[in-house]
């Protein structure tokens, strides 16, 4: 049985997609046979972040409407052969997406894959609530600022409402934070939230914590998920968050500023 | 493919009943008016059906397009009539509105006269006092373990609402009876929203946007910064919402 994976967070360009990316070739990486989907129907992003987009033939919603098969659709990452992406289509809107739909294309990818990934698109209506449905669990993506800390409370109470595990009374979502863009420096100038304080807020465990790092937008206009930058420090905390995901204990890292060396200091370096 | 344009469901919607008794003009209105501004804005724009269990027949004819009128101009929605009897049943058809079915009440009125008729064996055995109708009946607190997240209302009906974790910010709890928050409160809780003043807001952290009773409230800005944070109770006394520590 597969596990379905949404990466959600209500408000837009927190790094949802980043995210998918990120811990979807983090877990191929590990050897599991995973497939990153994206439900941004009309917004396709998830194939430039994983540097796929001049291979796109057949999308999602060609699945959906049963003009192409599966096979067609899925993309297969140059990087590792554990991964693949099913991307959106660019010409449609979300009112292509149907419960009916997404159920049977999950089930057929639930035969292959162990663990199928949803981006989820920004907002709280029809796109993503459909990418959050049939999620078995939720990485809710937040930035360290009050509007996205907000907006990820709304979509947990909408995982809690309106996911086919609440409306059946099934044991519910498994809920994870991830905090993304996370600086340290400016958590301690009291410019940004802090860890404690988003997770006081949000009341639910936390999953990483994902560092403000340029190595982020590098990997994204080069098409090449970040988890692969190892020197990355937002690598290494994807990284991290993977192993988290799978039961791992592992410690937290890149929480606090890094003390400047003297002579960094002496050069007046940032 | 032509897409889906609707879905039926079946769906139980909360409106008030209004019985109606008797009917005067001056008096329906008076008292209807009485009764709204006692918290009018829990019942601006509510749904209303009014049932005709309990009126006299000897009422003669009712003015029931005057009634709806005098319901509407106090902003009130009227829906729908139930419990319709048999004279009345010409004059109500001539308003328009429907008459909904009355499977539920006949079942709780059989139901009635079972215990009345219990109450009967009992009473000419012990001599025991009659059953008292109007009597409220109990009701079981409204209890949720699960933080009440941003944009997510809860209201419990008749009974107390009690919370086992937090209300965020931007989420509602209400009830008509007291509401207890074993968390931080930091959303809006609205306790007797149908009008019991004696209705209490407990709270284990106050971070609340606005807290109500029997729809007098108060706003986060003017609470004492310094109840910010602690464990507070807040309650009516006369005319003035209290929020005191605990």
């Amino acid at each position: 049985m597969a596990e379905i994976i949404v990466v959600t967070s209500g408000k837009g360009g927190v790094g949802k997609t980043t995210t998918s990316a990120a811990i979807g070739s983090g877990l191929a990486i590990r050897g599991h046979k995973t497939v990153i989907i994206d439900f941004d129907v009309g917004l396709r992003n998830l194939d430039l972040i994983m540097g796929c987009e001049r291979r796109v033939v057949y999308d999602f919603v060609n699945v959906l409407n049963q003009e192409a098969n599966l096979n067609q659709a899925l993309i297969k990452d140059k990087r590792n052969d554990n991964l693949y992406i099913l991307p959106a289509s660019q010409t449609r809107d979300k009112d292509a997406l149907t419960l009916e739909g997404v159920q049977t294309v999950l089930n057929e990818l639930a035969e292959k894959f162990e663990y199928i990934i949803c981006d989820s698109p920004a907002g709280i209506e029809k796109g993503a609530q459909m990418a959050l449905y049939y999620a078995d669990q939720a990485i809710v993506v937040t930035n360290p600022e009050v509007s996205s800390v907000r907006d990820s409370d709304r979509i947990l109470g909408i995982l809690q409402s309106k996911s086919l595990r609440a409306e059946t009374g099934a044991e519910p979502v498994k809920e994870h934070l991830l905090l993304t863009r996370y600086n340290p420096s400016r958590v301690e100038q009291g410019e940004m939230l802090s860890v404690e304080d988003v997770v006081e807020i949000l009341a639910i465990p936390l999953v990483g914590v994902i560092p403000e790092s340029e190595a982020v937008l590098k990997a994204s206009n080069q098409g090449e998920p970040v988890i692969f930058d190892e020197a990355a420090d937002a690598g290494q905390a994807y990284s991290d968050t993977v192993g988290r995901l799978l039961g791992e204990d592992v410690d937290f890292r890149f929480l606090e500023a890094g003390k400047k060396g003297f002579l960094k200091r002496l050069l007046g370096a940032k | 493919m032509s897409e889906t344009s609707f879905q039926l469901k079946g769906s139980v919607v909360t409106t008030f009943i209004l019985e109606l008794y008797r009917y005067s003009r001056e008096g329906f209105t008076q008292q209807l008016k009485d009764k709204i501004s006692q918290a009018p804005e829990f019942f601006h724009q509510s749904p209303l059906v009014i049932s005709l269990e309990k009126t006299s027949v000897d009422e003669g004819d009712i003015d029931f397009t005057e009634l709806l009128g005098i319901c509407r101009q106090l902003q009130l929605q009227p829906l729908a009539f139930k419990s319709v009897d048999e004279s009345f049943a010409e004059a109500v058809k001539l308003t328009g509105l429907a008459i909904v079915s009355d499977s539920a009440t006949s079942r709780s009125s059989a139901r009635a006269v079972k215990i009345q008729k219990e109450a009967e064996v009992v009473g000419s055995a012990e001599n025991a006092e009659p059953v008292d109708e109007e009597k409220p009946a109990y009701r079981k607190s409204k209890v949720i373990q699960r933080p009440v997240r941003s944009g997510q209302q809860v209201y419990a009906e008749g009974a107390d609402l009690i919370i086992l974790s937090q209300v965020s910010e931007g989420a509602e709890v209400l009830a008509d009876g007291n509401i207890h928050v074993y968390g931080s409160l930091r959303g809006r809780a609205l306790a007797g929203i149908k009008g019991d003043r004696h209705a209490r807001v407990f709270c284990q952290k106050l971070e609340a946007e606005l807290i109500s009773v029997a729809g007098h409230f108060i706003l986060s800005d003017s609470l004492d910064k310094a109840l910010k944070g602690q464990a507070v109770q807040a309650y009516l006394d006369e005319q003035t919402l209290h929020v005191k520590p605990v």
